[in-house]
C-alpha cells in the first residue's frame, strides 16, 4: 500500500467534526483507555451510498488496535456497509459510492493510488455465511497465500496453512483430513476454517460481519472464544445483532441507527451508562 | 357441408348456447345467489354441447380420407388386382383424382382400364360424401344430446366453477398427450424403418464398416453391395466437424460468458445479451450461406496462400497440398458450427456461473484476490459440472446439426483426421439418402433410419446426461 499525502491529512479535523459533539466529546473516553498511537483505523465524514439511496451520514469513529470493536444497532442501520467500506468490498457492488476518509495505518483506503486488492489482502473479512471455496480444507487455507505469492515452497505453504489452522483453533479437528473438502465440515468448523483462511494471509484487521448469526450456540461459544484469543494480534471489527454477544467480546462498541453512528465508546459504558436515550431504548430491547 | 364449415358451424353453435346458458342461469338465480359466476354456467353447457361434436369432426376430418381409401381398395376389381403394386397405387390415386376434379397422372389407361377408373370414381365421390354425412349426423346427435342432458342440470347451486376447472384439466392433458403421442410415434416409425433395414444390412456392418457407398447398392448386378453400408467414415466425419466446432465455440462461449457474468457492467449486458440471443435465432441455413459464400473462400484463400510460399521451397509437397485446398472442407463447416453454438454455450455457461453464490465471490474478493484469480480459482471450480454439461448439450447440437454440413463440409465419406478434408456426416448423408425421388424399400434410402436412430440415441444419451448434470449441479446451490 502507498502512504497517502501527509498534506492531505490537515482539513480531516475540519468541516466534518465540527456537528458531532457527542462523537468530539466521546472520542477523549475513548482515547482515554489506550494511548493514542493504538488507533489502527481513523474514520472521518464517511458517507456511503447505494445508487440514489444514502445508507451511511457522515460517520466518523477511531477503531482501536489489537481489542475487539462490536457495531450494533437494528437491522438496515448501516453497520455492515460501514465495515465493507473499511476493505471497499463495496467497491463489488454496482452502484454503490464512498466519500469521506477512512485511513487505516495512517493510510487512506480510498487513496487513487491505493490497490484494493492489496489492500483487501491486508483486511481480513469473515462473513455471515460460511463460504468456504469448493476445495479441500488444505487449500482453502491455501488460498490466500497462494494468490499473494506468500509462501517459496511446498513446505513453508503447508506450515502456513498450519500455523493458520492452530490460531483459528480448527487444527486439532482437520490434521488428519486437510485434503477433504472444507464443505464437509459442520457449520461451526466451516466459520473457523473461513477465519483460518483469512487469517493466512496475515492480515493486520479482521472483519467480521454477524460470524455466528447461522450457527449453533455451541460453536457461536468456540468463535467467540477464538475471537477473543485473535484479539491479542489483531484488530477485530465485529457486527453483530446479539446484544449479549457484543457485551461478552468486545472492548468497545458503536451503536448505529438509520445510517448514523449514535454513539460509541466503551462497552461497559455503553450497556451501563448510555449517554443516548436511543442507545438506551435499543439496548433495553424497546427496538430492534 | 365440408366438414371445416361443419367446425365453424359448431363454433356457433356453442356460443349461442353459451349465451343462453348463461341467460338462464341468471334468470334462474333471482332471490339466490349463484355458485359460481354466470359465465361459468355459459362455458360448462357450451362445452357440452361443442367439445364432444368438435373432437368427432376433428377425427373426421383426420381419419376421413383413409377411411375412404381403405373402403375403395377394399375388393379391387379383376383388372387393378393384375397390375404390379406401384402401377395399382397410381390407379387409385387417379381415382380419387378423378373423383375430386383434379388433374390425373398421365398414365394411358386401356379403354377397360378407364371404365373401370370412371366406375371406382364414381364410388369414391359417394364414399366420401357417405363418411361425411354419416360423421357429421353422429357430430349433430352429440350436440343435441349433450345439450338437452346438460340443460335441465342447469341450477344456481350446479358448481359450474369446478366443472369448467375439470373440463380445462382433459383439455390440457389432451394436449400434452399430443406431444408425448408424436415423440413416442417418431420413435417407433424410426425403429420399424430402422429394424427393415438391418434385416437387409447387419448391424455390425453398419456400425464398424469402413466403406460408405450407399449408391452402388442401387445396382443390382454389383457383388459389393453389402459392403457398401459402414458408417464408420460417417461418424469419423460428424466427430471431426463437431471437434472442430467446440475447438472453437468452447473457449469463446465460455470466455464470453465469464465476461457477461463477472466483468462487463450492467449497461455492457444489455447490449451484449440480446445480440448473442439474436445470433442465437439466427437460421442455420444463413450460417450455411455464411459458410460456404464466405468463410470457405477466406480460409481457401488463406491456405493457398500460404501453399503459394511454400511451393519450391523445402516443403514442396506440403505447399502443393494447400494450393490445392477447396472452399469445402470439415473446417469451414466447422469453424461457422462453432460460430453458431457460441450464444448456445455462452448462455448456458452464464446462467451456471450467475448461479454460483455471491458468498464464494465476497469471499475470494475479501482474500485480496482479482477478479481473474477469482474466476480461475473459485467461480469455474464451482461451476465445473455445470459447464460441463453445458458442452455435452452443445455436442448434442453439433452432431445434429444438418445445413451448415450440408452446405459447407463436401461429400466424400472418408475416415480422415485432416480438417482440410472433405467429409461428410451422418446427417448430410441422411439428406442425400432422402431428397429427390425414392423408393422406401431399398436398403439405400432405409440406411438414412439406420443412420437417424443413431443419431436419435447419441443425442438422447448425451441430452439426458447433461441434464442430469446442468441439474445435479443447480440443485446443489439451491
Amino acid at each position: 500500500m502507498v502512504m497517502s499525502d501527509p498534506s492531505s491529512e490537515a482539513p480531516l479535523s475540519g468541516p466534518h467534526s465540527m456537528p458531532h459533539d457527542t462523537q468530539v466529546r466521546a472520542t477523549p473516553v475513548a482515547a482515554g483507555a489506550s494511548s493514542q498511537p493504538d488507533i489502527k483505523i481513523h474514520c472521518a465524514g464517511v458517507d456511503a451510498f447505494y445508487g440514489e439511496k444514502q445508507a451511511l451520514f457522515d460517520i466518523s469513529l477511531d477503531i482501536p488496535d489489537r481489542a475487539v470493536m462490536a457495531f450494533i444497532g437494528p437491522s438496515g442501520c448501516g453497520k455492515s456497509t460501514f465495515l465493507r467500506c473499511i476493505n471497499r468490498m463495496n467497491d463489488t457492488i454496482p452502484g454503490a459510492r464512498v466519500t469521506g476518509r477512512i485511513e487505516i495505518d495512517g493510510q487512506d483506503v480510498n487513496g487513487k493510488d491505493v490497490d484494493p486488492v492489496v489492500l483487501r489482502s491486508r483486511v481480513g473479512m469473515v462473513f455471515q455465511k460460511p463460504n468456504p471455496f469448493p476445495k479441500s480444507i488444505f487449500e482453502n487455507v491455501a488460498y490466500g497465500p497462494r494468490i499473494h505469492g506468500l509462501a517459496t515452497s511446498k513446505s513453508e505453504l503447508a506450515d502456513m496453512v498450519e500455523v493458520a489452522l492452530k490460531r483459528a483453533g480448527l487444527w486439532d479437528e482437520v490434521a488428519d483430513r486437510l485434503q477433504q473438502p472444507g464443505n464437509g465440515l459442520s457449520g461451526g468448523q466451516q466459520q473457523r476454517l473461513v477465519i483460518a483462511r483469512a487469517i493466512a494471509v496475515q492480515p493486520r484487521v479482521i472483519l467480521m460481519d454477524e460470524p455466528c448469526s447461522a450457527l449453533d450456540p455451541i460453536a457461536t461459544a468456540r468463535i467467540e472464544e477464538l475471537i477473543d484469543d485473535l484479539r491479542r494480534q489483531y484488530c477485530i471489527v465485529i457486527v453483530t445483532h446479539s446484544m449479549a454477544q457484543a457485551a461478552r467480546v468486545s472492548q468497545r462498541t458503536a451503536f448505529f441507527h438509520l445510517g448514523r453512528l449514535v454513539e460509541h465508546g466503551m462497552t461497559e459504558e455503553i450497556f451501563t451508562n448510555p449517554r443516548e436515550p436511543r442507545t438506551q431504548d435499543y439496548i433495553t430491547g424497546r427496538y430492534g | 357441408m365440408p366438414t371445416p364449415l361443419a367446425i365453424a358451424a359448431l363454433l356457433v353453435v356453442s356460443l349461442a348456447v353459451y349465451a343462453l346458458g348463461r341467460r338462464r342461469v341468471g334468470r334462474l338465480s333471482e332471490g339466490q345467489s349463484l355458485h359460481s359466476l354466470p359465465g361459468y354456467y355459459g362455458l360448462w353447457i357450451a362445452l357440452w354441447t361443442g367439445a364432444p361434436a368438435a373432437l368427432v369432426l376433428l377425427l373426421l376430418m383426420a381419419g376421413g380420407p383413409r377411411l375412404e381409401s381403405a373402403l375403395l381398395t377394399a375388393n379391387p376389381p379383376a383388372v387393378v388386382a393384375a397390375m404390379p403394386s406401384e402401377t395399382a397405387q397410381a390407379f387409385w390415386s387417379d381415382a380419387k383424382a378423378l373423383a375430386d376434379g383434379q388433374s390425373t397422372t398421365r398414365i394411358a389407361w386401356s379403354p377397360d382400364e378407364r371404365k373401370v377408373l370412371k366406375e371406382k370414381a364414381a364410388e369414391a365421390a359417394a364414399l366420401e360424401s357417405r363418411i361425411q354425412l354419416g360423421g357429421q349426423a353422429a357430430a349433430l346427435v352429440l350436440v343435441l344430446a349433450g345439450f338437452l342432458l346438460a340443460w335441465p342440470r342447469l341450477a344456481p347451486q350446479l358448481r359450474a366453477r369446478n366443472r369448467v376447472e375439470g373440463w380445462i384439466g382433459v383439455l390440457l392433458a389432451l394436449c400434452s398427450a399430443a406431444a408425448v403421442l408424436t415423440t413416442i410415434g417418431i420413435i417407433a416409425s424410426l425403429l420399424y424403418e430402422s429394424l427393415r433395414f438391418f434385416h437387409s444390412v447387419p448391424p455390425l456392418d453398419f456400425l464398424f464398416g469402413l466403406d460408405w457407398q450407399p449408391q452402388i447398392a442401387m445396382r443390382e448386378d454389383q457383388v459389393a453391395a453389402k459392403g457398401a453400408f459402414g458408417a464408420v467414415p460417417l461418424f469419423v466425419g460428424t466427430f471431426l466437424v463437431m471437434i472442430i466446432a467446440m475447438c472453437v465455440a468452447a473457449p469463446v462461449g465460455l470466455f464470453c460468458a465469464i465476461y457477461l457474468s463477472e466483468y462487463a457492467g450492467p449497461r455492457t449486458r444489455s447490449v451484449i445479451k440480446p445480440m448473442l440471443e439474436i445470433l442465437a435465432g439466427v437460421p442455420t441455413v444463413v450460417y450455411g450461406f455464411f459458410a460456404a459464400l464466405t468463410v470457405g473462400p477466406a480460409l481457401r484463400g488463406f491456405f493457398n496462400y500460404i501453399g503459394s510460399w511454400l511451393v519450391q521451397g523445402p516443403f514442396d509437397p506440403l505447399g502443393q497440398y494447400l494450393m490445392a485446398v477447396q472452399n469445402e472442407m470439415a473446417l469451414t463447416a466447422g469453424v461457422v458450427m462453432g460460430i453458431m453454438l457460441i450464444p448456445y454455450i455462452s448462455s448456458l455457461s452464464d446462467d451456471i456461473i450467475n448461479a454460483v453464490p455471491q458468498s464464494l465471490r465476497d469471499g475470494s474478493y475479501a482474500m485480496g484476490a482479482t477478479r481473474s484469480e477469482t474466476v480461475k480459482r473459485v467461480i469455474l471450480p464451482a461451476a465445473l459440472p455445470g459447464v460441463m454439461g453445458a458442452m455435452l448439450l452443445a455436442v448434442s447440437r453439433a452432431i445434429g446439426e444438418t445445413m451448415i454440413v450440408t452446405m459447407a463440409s463436401g461429400a466424400q465419406a472418408r475416415i480422415t483426421a485432416n480438417p482440410l478434408d472433405s467429409v461428410s456426416t451422418v446427417t448430410f448423408q441422411m439428406v442425400q439418402l432422402l431428397t429427390g425421388d425414392q423408393e422406401f424399400d431399398s436398403p439405400k434410402t432405409l440406411a438414412a433410419f439406420g443412420l437417424g436412430l443413431t443419431l436419435f440415441l447419441v443425442t438422447l444419451t448425451l441430452n439426458v446426461i447433461a441434464l442430469q448434470v446442468v441439474q445435479r449441479y443447480r440443485q446443489a446451490y439451491d
